[in-house]
């Protein structure tokens, strides 16, 4: 067997992201004494030198390399690219949170990048093995982030929490890979795509597979029924790894997703679209009633959260490119809206105090009218609401599951939009019609943190009212596949 | 014709521009925020005009068009125009901003930056309503503008404004998602947004039912038509004088402009079918919700009752058309139902706005709605009265006044098409006047019971100009309500043709 070097360029971004996590793991060491914030600038400088290399390189074709296991594509750079604009922001609004809670720590940005090396992975996975490698670089790394506050019992709690849940669901996804392995024997996501067209491989065994990939999936995401998990860990969390875990992991998650459903299963779509449409509508209608009576923002943007998956999964259902296409969409623009509301919850929070209850946001309007403004945009966003972005996130995955025949799913979505109204309002009654406890005027933690509050608050309202770019970038990057 | 400049992208975006610049600009200082809305309102009324004086009334195609690619990858533009149906309604938009604006110049003491600004910004975006040709634009317009009335009525309102605002919000929005959903529909079929390529698609009779409907539970929240009506009382009496006046003058335009902008047009088949459903809730509404108004206690919830009556004769008059074809075989007589409730629309715009605001000029003195707390007003507002008792009479349609013409009109066209209709919807002459005269009764005349009554100063200059400008508009448009039926001819005649014409 000759041993053939494999092209190593298509890889470069993760590359420089492992070269510098690693580094700076050791460089932290000797840094943090001296120079309190050179871990969090080289953690910074690493996206953005990751980004660059995307950038220049950016993939027009598919290029697939490490003997088909990892590949490189326009959908698969778009998605990092993303990944890293949310991840500079989660690291931004992290940075001032853990100084003001006074954990501040090299190890947050360590464990952080490592993170996004694992979506990156995961983005790119072409085969099982590369897959589960980048979904479990991701989650150990978000195992220790939330445990990273260790006297806090909440957050270790919710540290066991994720760990056991995540264990169990990497246990289901293995299951169901093994089984399509058996089925197939094969790896590789495109040669089990074509040995499960031919027809060759044991109908029912595949279906077993594809159910335990679809519950290991699901797990991920926070899908109803799998979905317990999200709320504690939400709300256990310091706010900052909450921020982390609620944004950029979803759209490697939604790439796994693609990568297995779409390229790895595209011959047993019977099979996944019943399931992907049970638990969009359980996840819709669960997002939106269990939130209504939370009086956590961050319990809530869990179950809001929940919600959001249940849309994003319409466009999955749909079953087709365009609808694909709406789905990425969504989960960008969902990332982009968590780095908002989340953000916020930090620029306002303050030492010893969390700032993440529903009352604490009585009379923002009077005490910062600014601020509220920016969170009435966020709110109305994630509500769906136009002119902001989040209304076309919306409208393209109910329009994909109309074009896919399945108008009553549009319906149900339409009415848990309405009904999760309530509480994006409730919100928004307590900043703009309460009365404040607290008169004092209340400015965020730092001014850097209200000019990254408010850009990407505006940024909301800015892609919504052109919102054309985006949109084709995704339908694009789908349609090259 | 006067189209060399956007003009209607400006009646849209000086507003909402100025409105923003007011929220920033004026904070801290009420007199530069007053002043700055008042000036960007009256701009914007006065650079409307041009839309009345350039306006083709031989031609039922839009007109001032305006096309842009917004998201080419959905079909999606930027598409604005307006017609004959929509072109009066423009103007009454931005006439009632300027009133609107004055009306809260010494009410309001509390971030009035906020107050003004949230005015102007609804301002745009309703005259966005109005102009939009593009199903999704209209829709943006249409939803956005529940933001900052959401606003408005839930800070500045009364007692249980936020109970109110939530009702207001949810209701509406839960009205329009389906309207939503119909247009991804037709965006499936036909492969476009734009709503006059919607006017001539083909479309079958269970998707039109289905459409129709999605657009009925839309307009009729919007209207509010029986039995979707109980968010308005309730918003009306929380939100203040100039919430209440926008709702009442513009947005419950906005589910009657649906109609003949969507429903009829896009749906003819499923509309001549279901007429009897919405002549039958119209009937209710006039009759029903006209006796539930006799009983009110509450000035402002029997001048809300009063505008759900009226708003009755707009779809009575809108949906009579096909058994009046059916009756006499032409069009000619649907034509007058049709213009006599775009005419109710305008005018009821006037009347209601001007009675709202005529009852917080009360308000504003008293700080009470109970008719029961006043008595013998005229004694000490004489001038005030004679306004108000000449709205009153506009509102129960006496002639002379802009109440009469369409109310007439309605009712005339619904004997053409039944007996039983006309005679029904005539009863409005009854219940409206028991309802509104003994409203005036009891608040302006008699002896003075109240000690606080004894106390009240007549109307100051602000008020009486504002006052004496709809009083104008009223009597005007009912003398002489020509010109504005001339500008709506035509597109009525067209919309009459769409109506009629089967799609199956």
């Amino acid at each position: 067997m000759n041993f053939v070097i494999p092209a190593f360029a298509p890889a470069i971004p993760e590359m420089v992201l492992l070269a510098m996590a690693s580094f700076i793991l050791v460089a932290d060491t000797f840094w943090s004494k001296r120079y309190q914030f050179a871990t969090y600038y080289a953690t910074q400088i690493a996206l953005i030198v990751a980004a660059y290399f995307i950038m220049t390189s950016f993939a027009t074709t598919q290029v697939i390399t490490f003997d088909g296991s990892f590949v490189r594509d326009s959908f698969a750079d778009i998605l990092k690219l993303f990944i890293i604009l949310v991840s500079l922001g989660i690291f931004l609004f992290s940075k001032e949170y853990l100084l003001q809670h006074k954990f501040y720590s090299g190890e947050y940005f360590v464990l952080g990048l490592f993170g996004v090396l694992g979506m990156f992975v995961m983005v790119s996975a072409h085969n099982f093995i590369t897959l589960y490698l980048g979904l479990e670089i991701m989650s150990l790394a978000m195992y220790a982030m939330i445990a990273l506050r260790r006297d806090s019992s909440d957050a270790v709690e919710s540290s066991m929490k994720y760990f056991v849940l995540g264990a169990l669901a990497t246990g289901m996804l293995l299951y169901g890979f093994s089984m399509l392995y058996g089925a197939t024997g094969s790896i590789t996501l495109p040669e089990v795509a074509q040995i499960i067209e031919s027809g060759k491989a044991d109908a029912v065994v595949l279906s077993f597979g594809v159910v335990f990939v679809v519950i290991g999936l699901a797990f991920k995401l926070g899908a109803v029924p799998f979905h317990m998990w999200a709320p504690d860990v939400y709300h256990g969390a310091p706010t900052a790894v909450t921020l982390y875990l609620g944004t950029a992991p979803k759209i490697a998650a939604f790439a796994i997703l693609y990568r297995l459903l779409v390229e790895g299963m595209p011959g047993l779509v019977a099979d996944w679209q019943t399931l992907i449409i049970i638990m969009s509508i359980l996840s819709m209608i669960v997002g939106a009633i269990v939130a209504i009576v939370q009086e956590n923002l961050k319990r809530m943007l869990a179950y809001s959260g929940i919600g959001h998956v249940g849309f994003l999964l319409l466009g999955i259902l749909a079953a087709n490119p365009d609808g694909y296409a709406s789905a990425m969409f969504y989960v960008i623009v969902y990332a982009l809206t968590g780095v908002a509301g989340f953000g916020m919850i930090i620029a306002l929070s303050r030492t010893g105090h969390e700032f993440d209850k529903i009352a604490d946001f009585k009379g923002l309007n009077a005490r910062n009218p600014w601020l509220a403004l920016m969170m009435l945009i966020i709110m109305f966003s994630m509500a769906g609401i136009p002119p902001f972005i989040g209304f076309f996130a919306k409208i393209l995955v109910i329009e994909e599951v109309v074009k896919a025949g399945f108008t009553w799913i549009a319906v149900i979505a339409v009415i848990t939009a309405v009904i999760s109204a309530f509480y994006y309002l409730r919100v928004l009654k307590a900043i703009y019609f309460d009365k404040p406890n607290d008169e004092s005027p209340l400015n965020p933690i730092s001014s850097q943190l209200n000019w990254a509050v408010s850009f990407v608050s505006i940024a909301l309202l800015v892609l919504g009212l052109m919102p054309s770019s985006l949109i084709e970038l995704c339908y694009q990057s789908i349609g090259m596949q | 014709m006067l189209s060399s400049y956007p003009i209607l992208s400006t009646l849209i975006w000086l507003p909402i521009i100025g409105g923003l610049l007011v929220l920033f600009a004026g904070r801290n200082n009420d007199a530069a925020a007053k002043w700055l809305s008042l000036a960007t309102a009256m701009a914007t009324f006065i650079l409307s005009l041009p839309l009345w004086a350039g306006f083709d009334t031989t031609t039922a195609s839009m007109q001032f068009v305006e096309k842009v690619e917004w998201i080419p990858a959905f079909n999606i533009y930027y598409h604005l125009g307006v017609d004959g149906l929509s072109m009066p309604l423009v103007l009454l938009t931005t006439f009632t901003q300027v009133l609107v604006i004055a009306s809260a110049w010494d009410v309001i003491k509390d971030r009035v930056e906020q107050y003004m600004g949230a005015f102007l910004i609804m301002g745009g975006l309703m005259t966005g309503v109005f102009v939009a040709l593009d199903s999704i634009l209209f829709y943006v317009f249409w939803e956005a503008l529940l933001i900052p009335m959401f606003i408005v009525i839930g800070k500045w309102g009364g007692p249980r404004r936020v109970y109110a605002t939530l009702k207001f919000f949810l209701y509406t929005f839960f009205g329009s998602v389906f309207m939503l959903v119909s247009f991804l529909y037709m965006f499936y079929l036909s492969g476009s947004f734009s709503i006059l390529d919607m006017h001539t698609m083909q479309l079958g009779m269970t998707a039109q039912t289905l459409i129709f409907l999605a657009f009925l539970i839309a307009f009729a929240v919007k209207i509010p038509m029986f039995p979707v009506h109980t968010w308005l009382p309730d918003a009306h009496v929380e939100a203040p004088t100039a919430g209440s006046v926008v709702l009442a003058a513009i947005m419950l335009k906005m589910g009657g402009y649906g109609f003949v902008r969507f429903s009829l047009p896009i749906t003819p088949d499923a509309s001549m079918a279901l007429d009897w459903l919405v002549i039958g809730l119209s009937l209710i509404a006039i009759v029903y919700i006209g006796i539930v108004a006799l009983v009110q206690s509450d000035m402002k919830k029997l001048v809300a009752y009063s505008s759900i009556s009226h708003m009755g004769f707009v779809t009575l008059g809108m949906f009579v058309l096909y058994d009046i074809v059916q009756n006499t075989g032409s069009l000619q007589g649907a034509q007058l139902g049709m213009e006599g409730a775009m005419v109710q629309m305008i005018s009821h715009g006037f009347i209601s706005g001007a009675m709202f605001l005529a009852i917080g000029v009360l308000y504003d003195r008293m700080h009470t709605r109970e008719i029961s707390a006043y008595s013998g007003v005229v004694n000490k507002m004489p001038w005030f009265v004679m306004f108000a008792v000449l709205f009153s009479m506009a509102n129960v349609g006496l002639p002379g006044t802009s109440g009469f013409v369409g109310e007439f009109m309605v009712i005339l066209s619904a004997f053409k098409a039944n007996l039983w209709f006309g005679t029904i919807a005539a009863l409005t002459l009854i219940i409206g006047a028991a309802y509104t005269l003994w409203m005036v009764k009891r608040v302006f005349f008699g002896p003075i019971t109240n000690e606080n009554v004894e106390n009240l100063t007549d109307l100051n200059k602000r008020e009486f100009a504002i006052m004496a400008t709809l009083a104008v508009a009223v009597v005007v448009l009912g003398v002489y309500p020509g010109p504005l039926m001339e500008v709506m001819h035509t597109s009525v005649e067209n919309l009459l043709v769409q109506a009629t014409t089967s799609k199956l």
